[in-house]
């Protein structure tokens, strides 16, 4: 279980966390969501021991974040950030990295276990195939698959993403999201992820968190949070709410400025 | 063993091959050239000959300290690469040769020679990098963060202070003590003190073992900051080790060898191309590049003029500057 009590941080003298409370339960697909500046990526940042709270605390399975020791933090939460700067790496070398927190004191090289490990988290993210290529030379698309495959190779009871589908195309979304949602089902692994778009966070988490001006604007299963008048109240822009047909669950319709002139009219 | 075990094991032996033959090409070559015979047969001949005074006083002194002094920049200069993540750092870009420069123009126009001996000018440098290391160091700590972008605006400034502040000393003193100044400033690898020597050889060797503590942590850097605080690496406390190991090694450079520029520049890219970016074969590898090619200078320096020394940092910067630039023409974009 990963509670956070109270908590505000933020740069400098600004605030962008004020007094967050959430309880995120473990094995389940939990997305933060908001408009730009809300604060979700301060909050992931929060979790992940990046920014010091000013006031308040982050309980990883009851024990304080700040106290527990980094590699064993690493061993427990994996990060897909959307900044990562992947050098002049090859994707094998680069999803190896991620068995940093799990060397033994001495260990130098490798072992024959780390890398099998990496290929059996590069095959379940299917991208065993680009391991001889350079992380520069892969497709948007791909590149985020790397890096879900070297979050895996980590072996991480939790999963935080940082908009792992933003600037890909629909194959690509639905690709990513399925695999998440398959390795929370058949792994258990516990996923919080940060979705800019409201409609696969209603698709595919079991829990949301809206976030507003850096506070839980509202938090619950997708279908009591995204409601229109929720969304027009946070994100100021008018929507409306339907049912995905086969779904059933809330998709968002967006209304252009001259169709609601029309409907004025009318 | 894996291919990138053996990959590696095989690029640190050419590595070490090239020291070697290097190392032997400069015992023998000099103003008073031996050949390969007489090299090998006056180490066996006992002490007294010409011959083994010339190999054992005054070439393999020089040979074991820029083995020393060459890895020891090499070294600093990938370490400070890695942890700025910015390929043009060097160790002299910290700031940290201005301030033994200031030490020893300090210590020659206040005639302290006379007290210490020998080991006053290196002494008076080492103060000097020392200094500088720690007030690079106050100035940017902060909140208990290390700023790193910060650290290289002060290191450059300090770099221009100080070296204004050589300017204002030169423009006062003696003619002698300027020269001594100069040449100090110039670089060489001539150390008449064995202490001296066998202190650097110890350091630069020590530096090679501590910074192999952090490999794992400089492999996740590669990533960035953040990340390799998601990889489980205590960046706060890897930041303020690796920038104090790397500033005495360079301070102890400095201050026994004096100004010998570009080895920490150049060196840990040419094998950054040579051997890729993991860092448990590229710290041992750029200190055997940067130990091989000092010597090499050191030898070219020795010998191109005959009953001439040129200053070693002349040819370091030469040699190794038009080289870079070759290497990173013919290697196109990619290397930032």
């Amino acid at each position: 279980m990963l509670e956070i009590k109270d908590l505000t941080c933020g740069y400098n003298q600004r605030f962008y966390l004020k007094g967050i409370n959430l309880v995120i339960d473990e094995g389940g697909f939990f997305g933060i969501i908001g408009p730009n500046g809300s604060g979700k990526t301060t909050l992931l940042r929060a979790i992940t021991r990046i920014l010091k709270p000013k006031n308040g605390e982050v309980f990883l399975r009851g024990e304080n974040i700040w106290h527990i020791d980094f590699r064993e933090l690493a061993r427990t939460i994996a990060v897909v950030s959307q900044n990562v700067s992947t050098d002049e790496l090859n994707v094998g070398e680069f999803v190896l990295l991620s068995r940093i927190p799990h060397y033994k004191g001495l260990q130098f090289l490798e072992t024959k276990r780390d890398e099998e490990i990496a290929d059996n988290a590069m095959a379940l993210t299917d991208t065993l195939k680009f391991k001889d290529r350079l992380m520069s030379e892969i497709s948007g698309g791909e590149r985020q698959l790397v890096l879900i495959a070297r979050a895996l190779a980590q072996e991480p009871k939790f999963l935080l993403l940082d908009e792992p589908t933003a600037h890909l195309d629909i194959t690509h979304q639905v690709r990513i999201l399925d695999l998440l949602k398959k390795l929370n089902k058949e792994l258990s692994l516990t996923v919080i992820i940060v979705l800019h778009d409201l409609n696969l966070a209603s698709e595919y988490c079991d829990r949301v968190a809206l976030l507003s001006d850096g506070a839980v604007y509202k938090e619950g299963f997708p279908r009591d949070v995204l409601d229109y008048k929720t969304i027009e109240n946070v994100y100021k822009t008018v929507v409306v709410v339907e049912r995905n047909p086969v779904s059933l669950k809330p998709y968002v319709f967006l209304v252009s400025e001259e169709e609601r002139e029309k409907h004025k009219k009318i | 063993m894996s291919k990138t075990t053996i990959r590696w094991t095989s690029q640190i032996l050419i590595l070490g091959g090239a020291l070697l033959l290097i190392a032997a090409l400069s015992l023998c070559l000099g103003s008073a050239d031996l050949s390969v015979q007489t090299a090998i047969h006056s180490i066996f001949s006992g002490s007294n000959t010409t011959e083994h005074n010339i190999l054992f006083e005054i070439r393999l002194p020089r040979i074991i300290l820029g083995f020393a002094i060459g890895g020891a920049l090499s070294l600093a200069g990938v370490i400070l690469q890695g942890l700025f993540r910015n390929p043009l750092v060097e160790p002299y870009t910290m700031g940290i040769s201005g301030g033994a420069a200031l030490g020893v123009s300090l210590a020659i126009i206040l005639k302290l020679c006379q007290s210490m001996g020998l080991l006053t000018l290196p002494f008076a440098g080492f103060l000097g990098a020392a200094l500088v290391i720690m007030l690079i160091y106050t100035i940017n700590i902060r909140k208990k963060t290390l700023k790193i972008q910060g650290l290289l605006l002060t290191g450059v400034m300090i770099s221009f202070i100080s070296s204004s502040f050589i300017m204002l000393i030169m423009s006062i003193s003696r003619t002698e003590d300027l020269h001594r100044i100069v040449f100090w400033i110039m670089g060489s690898l001539e150390e008449p003190s064995w202490f001296l020597i066998k202190l650097m050889l110890f350091t630069s060797l020590a530096g090679l073992a501590l910074s192999y503590i952090f490999w794992k942590d400089l492999n996740a850097l590669r990533l960035g900051e953040e990340e390799a605080t998601h990889l489980g690496i205590n960046t706060e406390r890897t930041k303020r080790a690796l920038f104090v190991l790397a500033s005495l090694l360079t301070g102890c450079a400095v201050s026994v060898g004096g100004i010998i520029g570009f080895i920490g520049l150049i060196i840990p890219h040419l094998m950054r191309m040579f051997i890729g970016s993991d860092h448990r074969a590229l710290l041992v590898g750029s200190f055997l590049g940067g130990a091989a090619f000092l010597i090499f200078c050191d030898t070219l320096a020795r010998i191109i003029v005959a009953a001439c020394e040129l200053p070693v940092g002349v040819i370091t910067g030469i040699l190794g500057g038009s080289f870079f630039i070759y290497a990173l023409a013919k290697r196109g974009k990619s290397i930032a």
